[in-house]
């Protein structure tokens, strides 16, 4: 048994290093992927038997490596390409596992490269970087898997066709792109954002998977604020996991959630990237997020939240980033500081089109209906927000809110 | 383009549709997410379907017809109901799939009318 663990763990760590390396210099990422999976399918059959090698990676980097020769051989292709493998395998001879370049940054940003379609971004990422097939991929994202091969073996046909290149990009594309790769790993997290009077956050699975690479964004680009503010929202939410539901499974709402049951050390290293970040003095969308789950973070010690100073940083937020969801928890913020009335203002303010079937926006409507006794709208916004709902717990709790007004 | 979403029910499902105890709560469930669905204007059309054990299935074998109480295969779930969606694609269709008060959802694109 512990010789699969250690072989899982081996890959979670390498795949992406092992796969960012070899694509880096030798364009064809379908044939480097399909020659680490022959890898991993040797190491499987071979190390429960022989024993795992002293360097688990250098040994999967050379078995792969293999089979991209015999690929070549077979294929014959071009004499130039052919020549930076054979320089690459000799390396590869007399080389432990920290001797090889990490690309996985390079491969960040190639995953989130302006030619590619924006919404395969994140899963292209989550398979080059992680090695996690289509399949799951396509169930976090609620997409037919076989849509979801298709879209990532479009992407990648992309990235060979239009020679897409493993480059950092350079000073002045880097905001850009940084954002581009932000947004990414973001989306793989789901927006877990502020669990406010019934909201269906939508986490689907992949948690563990877009904290692994914002901790691999931050380490990489440390001094890049928006880094560190990313893996620090991420890390503030992920702190109220346990929190959000009751040993029963029933759903609670981040304002009567117990505080005891926030992982402490999780909060504490959020706190320490936003610091990390607040040294910039360049504050970004993600920073901002991240501030506003702080300010919720401190009722653990003080026990109460901060409402009025919540509803500032949307205030910035919202200039920033207006999206739907930002705008929605501004809405929140403002009413909780300033009243109900305040909060359905802003809220009749957003785009009729865009709130149509968005979910948050019915729950706190709901919410802020019921507290102005409107019951007969709020009931209306309690039905939509359920209908609207993916998740069991979350309706059930909806429901319970909504027979109280009856 | 329009997409069938058929939602498959439990025995259980079927059971709370008439026990006093769990008949408000299944179909509040259900009254809530027609709402949704309604309120959005994707429906084309829907309806559910009485319970598996009132079928009568038909099949023919050698040109001789055999008729049969109960449903054309007895599986875990059978088809409680279905809607007719209109949605721009198939990643739409499976959203509204999510969003259902049952464990099973097919969603299949329709064919052109005829």
């Amino acid at each position: 048994m512990d010789t699969y663990r250690t072989i899982e763990n081996t890959v979670r760590d390498s795949y992406g290093r092992i796969l960012s390396y070899l694509a880096a210099n030798w364009r064809d990422l379908e044939a480097v992927e399909d020659a680490l999976a022959d890898a991993l399918v040797t190491a499987l059959e071979s190390w429960p038997k022989k024993g795992i090698p002293d360097k688990p990676e250098a040994w999967l980097l050379m078995v792969a490596k293999r089979r991209l020769m015999d690929r070549l051989r077979r294929e014959r292709v071009s004499e130039k390409a052919y020549s930076a493998l054979i320089a690459m395998s000799e390396e590869a001879e007399h080389m432990d596992s920290a001797a090889f370049p990490d690309d996985r940054l390079k491969m960040l940003f190639l995953c989130s490269h302006p030619e590619i379609d924006p919404s395969i971004h994140t899963p292209l990422m989550l398979q080059l970087v992680l090695g996690i097939d289509a399949s799951r991929i396509a169930s976090a994202f609620v997409v037919k898997p076989s849509t979801m091969g298709q879209r990532l073996t479009r992407a990648k046909a992309k990235i060979r066709s239009d020679r897409l290149t493993f480059t950092m990009p350079d000073v002045e594309e880097l905001p850009q792109r940084l954002d581009a790769v932000l947004d990414a790993i973001y989306a793989a997290y789901g927006s877990g954002w502020d669990d406010l009077a019934g909201v269906d956050s939508r986490r689907r699975g992949l948690v563990d998977e877009a904290i692994y690479l914002g901790r691999l964004l931050a380490a990489y680009m440390p001094d890049e604020p928006e880094t560190q503010g990313l893996l620090a929202l991420m890390l503030h939410c992920e702190a109220r996991q346990r929190a959000r539901r009751d040993d029963a499974g029933r759903y609670i709402p981040l304002s009567e959630q117990d505080t005891s049951r926030w992982s402490a050390p999780l909060i504490t290293e959020a706190e320490n990237c936003l610091h990390k970040a607040a040294r910039s003095g360049r504050i970004g969308r993600f920073q901002l997020m991240a501030a506003i789950q702080s300010v919720h973070a401190q009722r653990a010690r003080t026990g109460r939240t901060e409402w009025k100073e919540i509803a500032l940083l949307y205030e910035g937020l919202s200039q920033l980033s207006p999206t739907l969801g930002i705008l929605v928890g501004r809405a929140a913020a403002v009413a909780e500081a300033y009243g109900p009335k305040e909060g359905l203002a802003l809220l009749e303010a957003i785009p009729q089109a865009n709130r149509d079937s968005y979910q948050p926006y019915w729950a706190l409507s709901a919410h802020l209906l019921r507290l102005t006794e409107n019951l007969e709208e709020a009931r209306t916004a309690y039905s939509r927000a359920i209908g609207l709902c993916e998740d069991r717990s979350v309706k059930q709790f909806l429901h319970q809110r909504a027979i109280e007004i009856c | 383009m329009h997409f069938t979403l058929m939602f498959f029910e439990s025995t259980e499902d079927f059971a709370a549709r008439k026990d006093p105890e769990k008949q408000q709560e299944y179909l509040a469930g259900w009254s809530h997410y027609v709402h949704a669905l309604r309120d959005s204007g994707v429906v084309v059309t829907g309806f559910g379907l009485h319970a598996p054990d009132t079928a009568a299935t038909l099949r023919r074998n050698d040109g001789t017809i055999f008729v049969q109480d109960g449903p054309f295969t007895e599986t875990k779930e059978q088809l409680g109901g279905l809607f007719v969606i209109d949605v721009p694609d198939l990643d739409a269709a499976l959203e509204w799939a999510a969003r259902a008060p049952v464990n099973a959802v097919e969603v299949r694109q329709n064919l052109p009318a005829m």
